[in-house]
């Protein structure tokens, strides 16, 4: 139970790169927090140097209200679960998992380690496992045991590094629903590194995109879709990314490749001062056919029509690619969005995820509806996301906090202690 | 997947030439160290009667005198330069595999470098050497040549073991809770020990086999290693070939190898270090 106090933190490995650039972050008691970002965006960085197994170059780092810059791992009193796992190879994951317990001479009787163990193995479903040496266990199995080591005591919080990526889909849901379920009961602070959509999107309580060791945005998964502050946010966050459109800001209307439409009165002023060529963003599943669309409801959106380029049915979707050409400005900006997403297609065109029930098929003219409102629109130089609503943002984080509080009171009255906890 | 019978027979075959192969100088030598004076020649493979006459020789007998000086030499010879070169080795193996520093591959070349030049090569300088300044026909006159031998070969088997070890495992000790010295105790030494004492008994085997120097590098029972001091041993007369006491010989030296071998076997567990970290 604590609160870990980022403020201006810099890390510069030896070659003077800076790995980690004036990140601060608030990481509240109980609170869940992923940490996003492309590969070497400096997450694993981050984390370490929580933990204390890097140095910190410049900022401070605090643990409930203490200075711990110089403090050793070992008396920082938090738990780790490794990239790799790092489990020790001549133990049994008996002795793995007791192995925290050991070293803490004379806190625990053999009793009290033993039941310990043992509720966690249960929890992990290990049970039948103990003895054996982790040579012999398959992946999953291998993480479990790295997670047990990490919850037998009562840590000040839990660090995870990617510990579900080696793990197929299947075990990754269990997992995943596992790792929620424990951290509600616990209610110990967690810090968890992830490449991956959907555990940032349903684990997290707050979600820290990183890009370049530099943070993007801090808030909670909601906001970051609905607000996200620039360009890099929009398009990291939601599966298939965001569309960016280049769009000319001419006559109080924006005119895209596909078709010209207007927002709503409130976020066009935004663009005052504005250049005359943005980007516009819409989500895939923002898009609808616009043949299935009520009438009552075509008046009020806008209409895009072009040439399908290529369907994909996926039974509960359809997603169809329509291709546009950009002129050279905006397609750079594109391009080096891409690069920093880790993107691999450099094609400019739109996703649509539809109905299952459209008709539309490779090489058809359709029409596509959408909800001007649901369009963000950038800066396509500085990346800043102009229509953000500052007034929904923190409405939403008022929002996600009073969750957090109400699923942590109830999944702590419910299961009151799974591990460790007095007797 | 049950075995195939037929596939276990062809195993059991195969095995068997093996073993056979391997070990039919082994039981000659044994034979040969069981036949008196007389039954050398007897032109049969196994004795014809059993006779302990050439190890009575060797412990109690004539040879006695050259034998027995012989095999103190040898042990503590070789158990020192194997100390010496086991923990020289482990220092630099250490550095190699965790430092990053001036030089590192320039350490390993050199001793591979070292251990290029061919012994006899390197006999008759030193020889010149230990006499000017007193090495000769000491222990110490040994153990220097020894380590020339067993210290590139540790080096450079350790440093390959040692790279295999996922040093994550120390940080992760630390983690948990561990002070830097408890995580390389209750950690790194578990894991690093079948690689140096594999890395012992290598050594140990090397320096044990030596002849060349053993016998260019020692004139009296001060200093003679067990295998230079077998080629002074006599028969009972003139005539008589020495075959049954250097035989017998040759078993003694052995053993304390086998025991060496047992012992440490345990110790030797290959794939220790697989299941720590996942890829
Ligand atoms: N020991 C090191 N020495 C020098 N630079 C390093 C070191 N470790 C990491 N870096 C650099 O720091 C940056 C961030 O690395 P980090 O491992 O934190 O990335 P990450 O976000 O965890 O990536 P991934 O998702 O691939 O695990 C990278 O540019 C990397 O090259
Ligand atoms: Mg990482």
């Amino acid at each position: 139970m604590s609160e870990i106090v980022l403020e201006h933190i810099v890390k510069k490995y030896g070659d003077g790169f800076p790995a980690v650039n004036d990140v601060s972050l608030t990481i509240a008691d109980g609170e869940f927090v992923i940490l996003v970002g492309p590969s070497g965006s400096g997450k694993s960085t981050l984390l370490r140097m929580i933990v204390g197994l890097e140095d910190i170059s410049d900022g401070s780092l605090s643990i409930d209200g203490k200075r711990v810059n110089d403090v050793a791992p070992r008396e920082r009193g938090l738990s780790m679960v490794f990239q790799n796992y790092a489990l020790y190879p001549h133990l049994t994951v008996y002795e793995n998992i007791a192995f925290p317990l050991r070293l803490a001479k004379g806190q625990f009787s053999d009793q009290e380690i033993d039941r310990r163990v043992n509720q966690a193995a249960q929890m992990l479903e290990l049970g039948e496992h103990l003895q054996r040496k982790p040579a012999n266990l398959s992946g999953g199995q291998r993480q479990r045991v790295a997670m047990g080591r990490a919850i037998v005591r009562d840590a000040k919080a839990f660090l995870f590094d990617e510990p579900l990526s080696n793990l197929d889909a299947k075990l990754r849901g269990q997992m995943r629903t596992e790792i929620s379920r424990m951290q509600r009961t616990l209610g110990t602070t967690t810090v968890y590194v992830t490449h991956d959509q959907t555990e940032a999107m349903t684990l997290g309580d707050k979600v820290a995109v990183l890009k370049r060791g530099v943070l993007q945005q801090y808030a909670s998964p909601k906001e970051l879709y609905d607000e996200p502050v620039n360009l890099f946010v929009a398009g990291f966050i939601g599966s298939p990314p965001m569309n960016f459109l280049p769009v000319q800001n001419r006559d109080g209307a924006l005119h895209s490749p596909f078709g010209s439409f207007s927002l709503p009165e409130g976020r066009a002023r935004a663009f005052d001062g504005a250049p005359e060529l943005l980007i516009a963003g819409i989500r895939p599943e923002h898009f609808r056919d616009w043949e299935l669309v009520e009438p009552e409801d075509q008046a009020r959106g806008a209409e895009f029509t072009a040439k399908v380029d290529v369907t994909e049915w996926l039974g509960h979707e359809l997603y169809v690619y329509l291709p546009f050409e950009a002129d050279a400005e905006v397609r750079e900006a594109l391009e080096e969005l891409d690069r920093d997403l880790d993107g691999e297609s450099l094609r400019t065109q739109i996703v649509a995820a539809l109905e299952p029930g459209s008709l539309v098929r490779e090489g058809d003219d359709m029409s596509l509806w959408f909800d001007p409102a649901n369009v963000m629109v950038f800066d396509p130089k500085t990346g800043d996301n102009l229509t953000r609503d500052p007034a929904n943002a923190r409405r939403l984080a008022e929002r996600s906090e009073q969750m957090r509080q109400r699923a942590l009171e109830r999944a702590q009255a419910e299961g009151a202690s799974v591990v460790g906890g007095k007797e | 997947m049950k075995a195939n019978p037929k596939k276990t027979i062809l195993w059991v075959i195969v095995g068997l030439l093996i073993a056979v192969y391997a070990l039919f100088p082994i039981v000659w030598i044994v034979s040969l160290s069981m036949k008196s004076a007389s039954d050398i020649a007897n032109r049969h493979f196994w004795p014809t009667n059993i006779s302990w006459e050439n190890y009575q020789l060797i412990f109690t007998g004539d040879a006695h005198d050259l034998f027995i000086p012989a095999l103190i030499n040898s042990i503590g010879i070789c158990l020192i330069s194997t100390l010496v070169a086991v923990v020289l080795a482990t220092l630099t193996a250490y550095a190699v595999a965790r430092l990053d520093f001036p030089g590192k591959s320039l350490i390993l070349t050199m001793a591979l470098g070292v251990s290029i030049f061919p012994v006899i090569s390197l006999v008759t300088p030193l020889f010149n050497v230990w006499s000017k300044i007193g090495l000769y026909d000491t222990w110490l006159g040994l153990i220097i040549p020894y380590l020339s031998l067993t210290l590139p070969i540790s080096i450079w088997t350790l440093a390959a073991f040692f790279r295999q070890i996922p040093w994550e495992l120390e940080q992760a000790a630390q983690v948990d809770g561990a002070t830097p010295f408890q995580a390389f105790r209750k950690v790194i030494v578990p894991l690093a020990s079948p690689g140096v004492f594999t890395t012992a008994i290598i050594a140990f085997f090397i320096a044990w086999n030596d002849f060349l120097y053993g016998i260019s590098l020692t004139s009296t029972s001060a200093a003679r290693p067990v295998p230079a001091a077998l080629s002074f041993f006599t028969g009972a007369s003139q005539f008589e070939e020495p075959a049954g006491a250097i035989a017998a010989a040759a078993i003694v030296v052995t053993i304390p190898v086998i025991i060496i071998v047992l012992l440490f076997q345990r110790q030797i567990v290959s794939g220790l270090t697989s299941g720590a970290v996942k890829g």
